[in-house]
């Protein structure tokens, strides 16, 4: 019995420590890779990129071979395009989900929903991309008469169903945080179902909602392999949501592997990198400000 | 919580899964040849002679069963960094190596590339099956694809393309680690022109044939081989005038068709040993054939074609 208890004395501070390491290494390895990507990015942005050209010209001819010119306005375009198409359809379709599953469903079918909706998240990415080349591609030329298929249209609802699994996973977490006492005290107050979810429940547990919204956001900007294969990877601002487009990651993905280690090409790829980061750690930011703003009223 | 929990288990049985599978395939092949001293030939590059490399490579399990060949697409591009970097033993490329490249390779290695042709490619022209053209000058495909073109619509060229709603032509392209990319570039648009900004750019040869199968607005380009019944093969001419040819062994050969190219493998030094019986076995009749059935065009007998040189110089 006290052996027992000195073993459990002497465990825990281990424990505790490993613990520790594991919460400490996710910091590490964030500031590790950046400081990868900016070192092999920094010495072309000091040195020769002109910014104000990479940040507004569409001209991408990273290896033309009389004027090489590097502006990323387009495909910066293209994700923006793109992720905003998806969250416009993701966020309403997996909210609505999320509220579906955690409050009108019986428990058999919440089981099984929740279980179809994990598949759809272990789906490879670029599965989705094979299925945005090839099945969705004739049907937007057929539906839309679009002149191609592989568009802001296509990678963004491939990009949708892709995000759809964590914003159902993450908001039903969250309505399910809201204690029982919210939703016994409002319909005891004589209000209806929908009442109590628009009055009660949504607002209560706006900060998770808002989490998992943002947080298919971020799928959004840095999924690669799908939006490569079913925006069709075209350089050009987007007029209409049938063009084709080019986005950020997609063109790293492409590009990187032929170019030669730390060449101008090479070095841009990363600064692009530098952008990628920078992008979601505003989005971030901004989504943690938000939150705080809320809790503090 | 619980989800993210399942999730992870999920993934977690999947890449122990995906691992387990490896191992027996790792193993089963590790079993199947002659003990002990199996020798493994790296060949990498160029995905437009990636059917024909692997075809190569099946067939020589059978000439030589102590060697395997294992190769790898990814581009020309991939296989001339590859080369540079000294972890392939041969690399395919649908280009000639650039003489900075050459440079960089001696410089990494310590030794010069050495370069084999060991066949040719037509390049061919396809458009939608449904779409009315049937020919194009090698001055009208540059207007479509180069950034001082000025052709973007079907009705420029001539036709009515009926299936195309608003007449729009859209460009399927390659990415630019493709050696095709860059023959078509010298070739067509000509030294030191761009592409027009704004093609739909795939990442392989096929990816481009299935492309314009699908897409009735679309005009593409590739390897001869990847030619299905999906789309239509264009008939090129040099200019306006010009007879129109369309690509075959025949036209490659006797120069009448006027984008051609040769097909290389590289090799860091003077091959020895394998790699060296390797190459000898291409370049015999028995690698030739190969090189005919998979939708290529063979070397001459006669060594005629030495320098297919790109239509534009």
């Amino acid at each position: 019995m006290a052996n027992q208890r000195r073993l459990g004395n002497l465990s825990e501070p281990i424990i505790e420590g490993l613990i520790r390491l594991c919460g400490i290494s996710a910091i590490l390895f964030v500031i590790g890779i950046f400081f990868f990507v900016f070192r092999e990015g920094s010495g072309f942005l000091f040195s020769k990129l002109n910014l104000k050209e990479f940040l507004t010209s569409i001209e991408w001819y990273p290896d033309s071979p009389s004027n090489k010119r590097y502006g990323v306005l387009a495909l910066m375009a293209g994700t923006a395009s793109v992720t905003v198409l998806a969250m416009m359809i993701a966020v309403p379709f997996g909210l609505g989900a999320a509220i579906f599953i955690s409050e009108f469903c019986s428990r058999r079918a919440r089981e099984t929903f929740k279980i179809v909706i994990e598949l759809l998240a272990a789906i490879p990415s670029v599965v989705w991309g094979f299925i945005g080349l090839t099945v969705m591609n004739p049907i937007i030329i057929d539906l839309f008469k679009a002149p191609i298929g592989l568009n802001v249209l296509n990678g963004g609802i491939i990009l949708a169903l892709m995000s759809v699994p964590i914003i159902v996973s993450i908001g039903e977490d969250a309505l399910k945080a809201v204690p029982d006492s919210y939703r016994e005290a409002s319909l005891a107050l004589g209000a209806t179902r929908w009442q109590m979810i628009y009055r009660v429940l949504l607002p209560a547990a706006k900060n998770g909602l808002l989490a998992a919204a943002l947080l298919g956001v971020g799928r959004g900007i840095g999924e690669t392999i799908a939006v490569l294969m079913a925006t069709g990877h075209a350089v050009q601002i987007p007029h209409s949501i049938l063009d084709p487009v080019r986005t950020l990651t997609a063109t790293i993905a492409a590009e990187l592997g032929e170019t030669p280690v730390r060449s101008d090409h090479y070095q841009v790829l990363f600064i692009i990198g530098i952008l990628l980061f920078s992008i979601t750690f505003v989005v971030n930011l901004v989504a943690d400000l938000v939150v705080k703003g809320i809790r503090g009223k | 919580m619980k989800n993210i929990k399942f999730t992870l288990r999920v993934s977690a049985l999947m890449a122990v899964g995906a691992f387990l599978l490896q191992m027996g395939c790792a193993k089963k092949s590790e079993d199947g040849g002659t003990p002990a001293e199996k020798v493994s030939i790296q060949n990498q590059g160029s995905d437009t002679m990636v059917n024909l490399a692997q075809a190569w490579a099946e067939a020589y399990s059978s000439v030589d069963s102590a060697v395997s060949v294992e190769v790898s697409g990814g581009g020309s591009g991939t296989g001339v960094a590859a080369l540079i970097n000294g972890t392939v033993d041969i690399a395919n490329s649908s280009r000639k190596l650039e003489e900075g490249e050459r440079a960089k390779a001696q410089q990494n290695t310590g030794k010069e590339p050495k370069e084999y042709m060991v066949g040719y490619d037509a390049l061919a022209i396809f458009v939608h099956k449904d779409n009315p053209l049937n020919e194009i000058t090698l001055e009208q495909l540059a207007a479509i694809y180069s950034a001082d073109g000025n052709v973007t619509k079907w009705s420029q060229l001539g036709v009515q393309n009926a299936g195309c709603a608003n007449d729009e032509i859209i460009r399927i392209s390659r990415q630019n680690n493709s050696g095709t990319y860059h023959y078509f570039r010298e070739a067509i648009l000509g030294k030191g022109h761009d592409f027009r900004l704004g093609s739909v750019d795939m990442n392989g040869s096929k990816d481009v044939v299935d492309l314009v199968s699908k897409t009735p607005c679309a005009i593409g380009y590739s390897g001869m081989g990847y030619a299905t019944h999906d789309v239509k093969v264009l008939h090129v001419a040099k200019k306006a005038g010009d007879p129109y040819v369309a690509p075959s062994i025949e036209s490659t050969l006797d120069h009448t068709y006027p984008i051609a190219r040769p097909l290389f493998m590289y090799t860091l030094g003077e091959p020895t040993g394998h790699v060296q019986h390797y190459l000898d076995w291409i370049h015999s009749d028995a690698g030739q054939q190969i090189v005919k059935e998979s939708g290529y065009v063979p070397l001459p007998k006669d060594g005629s074609l030495e320098h297919a040189t790109p239509a534009n110089e």
